[in-house]
């Protein structure tokens, strides 16, 4: 077990570096270099100019330095300012002294960077967002995980049969609806006037400070429906597959009755499969919730990446993918560990 | 003039669709007619779920096709006085013509935009989805195949391109800053090798002892395949038949940069399960080469899934195409690309509903017909 948990951290680990230098790469452009410059000195700065602002501000140097810099495991760039003489530098900030500055600054000691669009530190924003997510997924979860698990058992009971039919055309049709479309769906009917019920409310923004049944159910809701569907059809899947066992019979021909069947024979053999499912679709809720917060100006996780984007908020961007990449690398470890947990069919050696 | 009520608006649109109807009603005639002639296909008529499915998406083939005749304007046409006017308004100075949902915010004809928007929609995903099968499948035959070092690089590149939140790669890569730094051209010159790869693999582990036929198919493939390669890569085609906006370049690649991984996944499982089947080893020990077991023995084998697998991702492509539409990221800030009007839509919701909805019931109904098609071909090819 240590051994295949340490292999799958490494590779974890790798991929992690790759990415975020991918991602490093890709936020590092030079049109975003240039649109960086101009946004932080001035508009109509020269082309000489921008290549000067940006060689003495350190974005010069070779990509993989750069990259060990954000980091933290290359020294941070030092110079000295041409008019006052004064040390600049990478972790150079006003207030602390030459001799205490550190020589190395980058995400393995805290250092997050500085957004340019919220003008304060990254990794304050990040967290903040991520609490508010945090709800936004909860209730989602609540919300989906139950109900999916039930109407994928329910359907699988008895495979065929008219229960079935209507709850798997019921799935079909929760994964043919992404957000953006029941999201609009949700808000005409719920929260406009021609819906004409109003019953709650089509933007989310007060839900930050105070979260209410009105001004949260139907983001979750939206979210929980794209999901639910293929939870369901996995656990469909696999409750049908159960079914069919030998024991499955051996229980019923012993005299058993349906339902003690399924609730002590099949539903804990069915839901193993369901366990990885669920959380290999978190990293899916994660492209949701971006939709979501932006359609319901819920200012979380999701709404602060499409600005930091939108904004070319480079430190921001760099900060918001480690965190989803993270979150990805992180269910999927989770689910692994779990499956090997769960079926003791499964030998990890 | 007079506002249209409700039941004329459906009775208008369901006129302005005739010619859908009658290609749907000789499409449905013929195929019930050859049922027992057409194998899978024929076969899908036995299932009430995978005829639902095939009629919502033979709608919108048939709707894509005959677009304008069945649009009533021009969808960039803006008429005074039209600006978020309700379903069946009446056009001012136009005898008998109505905007049959309404005008959008900028005084556009929303049903118009709607049918032309399936246009783009049902060009770009089954084209994506052919382009991330071909990557998928040129990969995944030898990674399942051969196993070892090739299948473990392999695999470790797919997973990682899927730990990958699909929608920061979008915001990355989609950009219009982009294309200055040559990124997408870098993506586009790799991923559009993988067709004509796959097809010179194909003829030439079929043909290699038959030079005459080998000799011929390679080069109508590498001609067509170097022709079309060039103009659509690097928009630099001898002729200028093939060419394809900067733009739309740049979505198309990184749609299939996102779907190849799940198909090589998929590919790679089928083909480690199917390797170890009798006729595989059968082949083997004729002396067949490992290509010609990989593209004439597994491969068509492996055919249903696939299939299947490919209706659902064209689904899931759609939803992409409407991901990137509604963050503004679509083919051209001016066309009618359903996810760009749900997103022009959104932000009047509460006031004027008839703008977001008409495209977003439209994308559904594709994708809901697409799944449902593809859950009535799981079911019937697992009758065999």
């Amino acid at each position: 077990m240590l051994s295949f948990l340490i292999r799958r951290i490494g590779v974890m680990l790798l991929t992690a570096l790759c990415l975020t230098l991918i991602v490093f790469y890709l936020t590092n452009l030079e049109p975003n270099l240039e649109k960086l410059t101009k946004s932080e000195g001035n508009q109509r700065m020269t082309d000489a100019q921008v290549a000067s602002w940006l060689e003495r501000n350190g974005y010069r140097q070779n990509l993989f330095k750069r990259y060990g810099e954000w980091l933290g495991v290359a020294p941070g760039w030092t110079g000295t300012n041409e008019k006052t003489g004064a040390p600049v530098g990478r972790c150079v900030s006003s207030g602390v002294a030459p001799e205490n500055t550190p020589t190395f600054c980058g995400l393995l000691q805290g250092d997050w960077g500085f957004s340019t669009v919220f003008k304060e530190g990254v990794g304050g924003i990040i967290l903040k967002k991520l609490g508010l997510t945090g709800w936004l997924m909860l209730w989602v979860m609540i919300a989906m995980v139950p109900i999916a698990l039930v109407v994928g058992v329910v359907a699988g009971m008895r495979e065929g049969s008219k229960t079935d039919r209507t709850l798997s055309t019921f799935s079909i049709m929760s994964t043919s609806t992404p957000e953006y479309v029941s999201g609009v769906i949700l808000i005409v009917v719920f929260a406009s006037r021609l819906g004409g019920l109003q019953w709650f409310k089509g933007t989310s923004q007060s839900a930050m400070e105070n979260l209410t049944f009105a001004n949260f159910m139907l983001p979750v809701a939206a979210l929980a429906l794209y999901g639910l569907g293929y939870i369901a059809r996995m656990t469909r899947a696999s409750m049908t597959e159960v079914m069919t066992e030998q024991y499955i019979r051996t229980a019923r021909l012993k005299g058993l009755t349906f339902g003690a069947v399924v609730l002590k024979h099949a539903l804990r053999n069915a839901l193993i499969a369901p366990f990885t499912v669920i959380m290999l679709q978190i990293p899916y809720l994660l492209t949701g919730v971006v939709i979501i917060e932006t359609l319901f100006n819920y200012k979380g996780f999701g709404w602060t990446l499409v600005a930091a984007v939108g904004n070319n908020d480079i430190e921001l961007m760099m900060a918001a993918s480690v965190v989803a990449v993270f979150v990805v690398l992180m269910t999927q470890l989770i689910s692994d560990i779990g499956y090997v947990f769960l079926n003791p069919r499964i030998s990890v050696n | 003039m007079e506002r249209l009520t409700s039941l004329q608006i459906i009775g208008q649109i369901l006129t302005q669709f005739t010619p859908v109807w009658i290609g749907l009603v000789v499409i449905l005639a013929l195929s019930v007619i050859f049922r027992k002639r057409l194998s899978l296909y024929g076969k899908l008529f036995d299932s009430p779920i995978g005829m639902v499915g095939l009629v919502l998406v033979l709608f919108w083939i048939l709707t894509a096709l005959f677009a304008d005749q069945i649009a009533t304007f021009d969808p960039l046409d803006q008429i005074s006085g039209m600006k978020n006017k309700k379903p069946g308004w009446p056009v001012r100075g136009l005898e008998d013509m109505h905007y049959l949902l309404g005008g959008d915010n900028l005084a556009r004809d929303v049903f118009s935009r709607m049918v032309k928007g399936s246009q783009s929609v049902l060009i770009i995903a089954p084209a994506a989805t052919i382009f991330a099968f071909m990557v998928g499948i040129t990969l995944g035959l030898p990674a399942g195949y051969f196993g070892g070092k090739t299948d473990t690089i392999l695999t470790f590149i797919a997973n990682m391109v899927l730990a990958f939140p699909v929608i920061l790669l979008f915001f990355l890569l989609v950009t219009p800053e982009i294309r200055s730094t040559g990124v997408p051209l870098v993506l586009s010159g790799v991923l559009f090798l993988f067709p004509i790869v796959f097809f010179v693999l194909l003829f030439y582990s079929k043909f290699s002892e038959r030079p005459d036929k080998l000799y011929l198919y390679l080069g109508i493939t590498l001609v067509i395949g170097f022709w079309a390669y060039s103009g659509l890569a690097f928009n630099k085609d001898p002729l200028g038949v093939f060419y394809m906006d900067p733009n739309l370049l740049n979505i198309f690649v990184s749609v299939v940069f996102v779907n190849s991984p799940t198909v090589f996944r998929i590919v790679r499982g089928i083909t480690s399960d199917i390797g170890t089947r009798d006729y595989v080893a059968a082949a083997q020990t004729r002396g067949e080469r490992p290509w010609y077991i990989m593209l004439w023995e597994i491969l068509p084998n492996a055919r249903g899934p696939l299939i299947v697998d490919f209706c659902l991702r064209i689904g899931y492509t759609t939803i992409l195409l409407g991901t990137l539409g509604f963050f503004g990221l679509g083919v051209s800030p001016e066309s009618s690309d359903w996810g760009m009007t749900i997103n022009e839509g959104r932000k009047l919701l509460s006031l004027y509903p008839h703008l977001a909805l008409p495209p977003a019931l439209a994308l559904m109904s594709l994708v809901l017909g697409l799944n449902l098609l593809a859950d009535g071909l799981r079911e019937e090819s697992l009758k065999d």
